[in-house]
């Protein structure tokens, strides 16, 4: 067991299981999607991405790639609630939430392909 | 590129995830802890007021405590968080400071600029592997002329020489094995505008490893060896080597035209002498006695051979033939630098002397004590070392046999000026008489140096007005390519050494020779001339001066004001 190997998985399960965390619930319903959960799931995102770094295999490109495009969809994410609190100060209407929580959606799916690659190349790995 | 990328963001990991969970936890806990606002109600900060609080925190301590004066809970966190993060950076900053200076990242550094400046080289170089002494001459003559040089040595001192050197031409350097294949690639073995590869290291088997891996990638390229023994060199010339120069006998081989034909030897000397030296003095190797030759290494070796060949006796003194072998001929055990050896191998009837072993005292030393004992003695002096030039010099020998020029003396006349080392081959089937006119006729071109060599060539293009004429059915000859642009009854001092015309070599053409279109003209005389002769070829009113003597107005005005007066 290569200890190294496991950090890694960790963080790159972690990523998308809380990102799903933060996900579930009535896309408008401000109560279902709480701010630390969102800022848990951007933290963990960029040590998962920060830990893709410097792997010059094809399949690490490939990690790194979709770690990026999570990355940049939670950003987005989180800098509309941003603008909704403070800049705007509307609140968080249905519409943002419902904004804030599709664009979590698109890092989610970013995440989950991340854990296929894990996956596939585990059993590649086996074989 | 690449490789330095991942190197750096490899090395960057620990610090930037250290980096990343201290802002972590300090945005967190910044949130969590509940402060009062102005009137005392209780207040949390938001995550995106705890993230702009904490990036300033960490790298500047801090503006103030916003948007409300800090309960005493927050404070205490503030300062834990304030430690960690200053901490952080300079753990992410010493990394990176670290980085530049390593060693690793430096070379990989040094070598993609490198790889990268070969790569956009657009005009034809040589590829010299080895910047030892002859390297250095041979990449100085080159970009003297104008011409591109690659260079690679396995020594670091010598590759940063070469920025040293003030070289004309800028020389691209890696220092690196050129026995490694991909070095040889990265310095541009491959690139479509190598013209050649110049293996010259002091190691036969580098210099064989050289030539097989250029021959192998690109079997069109020219290769030329330095060889030292004959073994290697029969291996090199078996997978087509394109030239192979073994500086002991291309010497003996200088030798020999010297005995047969001095007038010869002395053009050789004049025309492939380096730009700027002075006109060398003929020498006349004697053959009425017997010849001494010191040292029967792999010089005595060749000079005997070709001393037999002139039917002249040899008398050998070797201080190790056990090492060297027992030469078929008369010898005398000994070093050759005390009397006694000399005195027993015949010092005093002796025609000529050659202080040939490998140490540059001793050759001395031999001279000088040959010269007591006999001094009208003919000698040749091996010189090895390149900081001994001026006492070699010194001793005011007949010829002086200095491996390094030799090797890079012959390489730049291949390299540089191809039509004149054919010229010199053509040369040896011409008698003597006809190399003494030549040289009369040479020595009339110049002063006290030795002549320019210029290669040209009858083509389309850049100052191509000659080619346009001949190409529309003009007719124009050698004897008016030489006249003076400026008055045309005036002879240039050149030259017309030899035209390659298709699979035709015109050696020393007559002044009557009719130029024609794809001619290529190897030439010699002072730069002068040159210049003015590209006057003549690049310039339809100057060339129609030159063929008619008449000065034709130019422009289309002045040509119908001169018509109307006619």
């Amino acid at each position: 067991m290569n200890p190294e190997k496991v950090v890694f998985g960790f963080f790159i399960v972690l990523a998308l299981t809380l990102n799903f965390g933060f996900f579930v619930g009535e896309i408008e319903n401000a109560d279902h999607h709480h701010v630390y959960e969102l800022f848990a799931v951007v933290v963990v995102n960029l040590i998962a991405t920060v830990l893709k770094f410097g792997d010059r295999s094809q399949m690490g490109a490939l990690l790194l790639a979709t770690s990026l495009v999570a990355m940049l969809q939670l950003i987005a994410a989180a800098l509309v609630w941003t603008f909704a609190v403070h800049v705007y100060g509307s609140g968080l209407t249905a519409g943002v939430v419902a904004s804030i929580v599709s664009l979590s959606g698109g890092a989610m799916l970013a995440n989950v392909i991340s854990v296929i690659l894990l996956i596939i190349e585990t059993v590649m790995l086996r074989r | 590129m690449q490789n330095i990328v991942f190197l750096i963001l490899r090395r960057m990991r620990p610090p930037l995830l250290t980096l990343l969970m201290v802002y972590a936890i300090a945005v967190l806990g910044l949130t969590l802890i509940p402060g009062r606002d102005a009137d005392g109600n209780v207040w949390q900060m938001s995550i995106f007021h705890a993230f702009y609080f904490v990036s300033y925190m960490a790298t500047t301590i801090g503006f103030g405590e916003i948007p409300y004066a800090f309960s005493d809970a927050q404070r205490l966190w503030v300062s834990l968080s304030l430690y960690a993060a200053v901490i952080a950076w300079i753990y992410a900053f010493g990394t990176i400071l670290a980085l530049v200076q390593d060693r690793t990242f430096l070379e990989a550094l040094a070598e993609y600029r490198f790889a990268r400046r070969i790569r956009r080289m657009r005009e034809p170089f040589h590829l010299v592997c080895g910047y030892g002494e002859t390297g250095t001459a041979l990449v100085r003559a080159l970009t003297l002329r104008g011409q591109h040089a690659v260079v690679i040595d396995v020594d670091e001192i010598r590759t940063s020489m070469v920025q040293l050197q003030d070289l004309r031409e800028h020389v691209p350097a890696l220092h690196g094995d050129a026995a490694v294949t991909r070095h040889l690639q990265e310095a541009g073995l491959q690139h479509a505008a190598c013209a050649g590869v110049v293996a010259l290291t002091n190691d036969n088997e580098v210099n064989l490893k050289i030539a097989i891996t250029a021959k192998l990638l690109n079997p069109d390229l020219k290769v030329i060896c330095r060889a030292d023994s004959h073994d290697i060199e029969a291996n090199m010339a078996s997978f087509g080597t394109n030239h192979i120069v073994d500086p002991f006998d291309t010497f003996a081989g200088h030798l020999a035209v010297a005995f047969q034909a001095p007038c010869l030897y002395l053009l050789h000397r004049w025309l492939t002498g380096r730009e700027g030296s002075a006109l060398s003095e003929p020498v006349y190797p004697p053959q009425d006695g017997h010849w001494i030759v010191c040292g029967y290494g792999r010089f005595g070796t060749a000079i005997c051979r070709r001393l037999k060949t002139e039917g002249i006796r040899v008398v050998i003194v070797e201080a190790r033939p056990e090492v060297t072998g027992l030469p078929d001929s008369d010898f005398v055990v000994g070093r050759g630098t005390e009397a006694d050896t000399l005195n027993e191998a015949g010092i005093e009837q002796a025609a000529g002397l050659v202080a040939g072993t490998d140490d540059d005292a001793n050759n001395l030393s031999i001279v000088m004590t040959a010269r007591e004992l006999n001094p009208e003695v003919f000698v040749i002096v091996r010189q090895n070392q390149n900081d001994n030039r001026e006492i070699i010099a010194a001793v005011g020998a007949d010829m002086v046999m200095h491996p390094s020029a030799i090797i890079a003396d012959k390489i730049r006349v291949l390299l540089a000026t191809p039509m004149l080392y054919e010229f010199m081959s053509l040369a040896l089937y011409q008698d003597d008489t006809w190399a003494c006119q030549l040289v009369s006729r040479v020595a009339g071109l110049v002063r006290d140096e030795v002549p320019d060599i210029c290669e040209w060539s009858v083509e389309a293009g850049d100052g191509g007005v000659l080619h346009d004429y001949l190409a529309n059915g003009g007719q124009f000859s050698i004897e008016e390519l030489l006249r003076d642009p400026w008055q045309r009854q005036r002879e240039l001092k050149s030259i017309v050494l030899l035209i390659h015309r298709r699979n035709d070599r015109l050696l020393l053409p007559g002044p009557d020779t009719v130029l024609k279109v794809g001619d290529r003209l190897l030439m010699c005389g002072n730069r002068a001339a040159f210049t003015r002769m590209n006057w003549t070829v690049s310039h339809r009113h100057t060339l129609d001066y030159v063929k008619t003597g008449q000065d034709r107005p130019q422009g289309w005005l002045w040509r119908k004001l001169s018509g109307r007066g006619r």
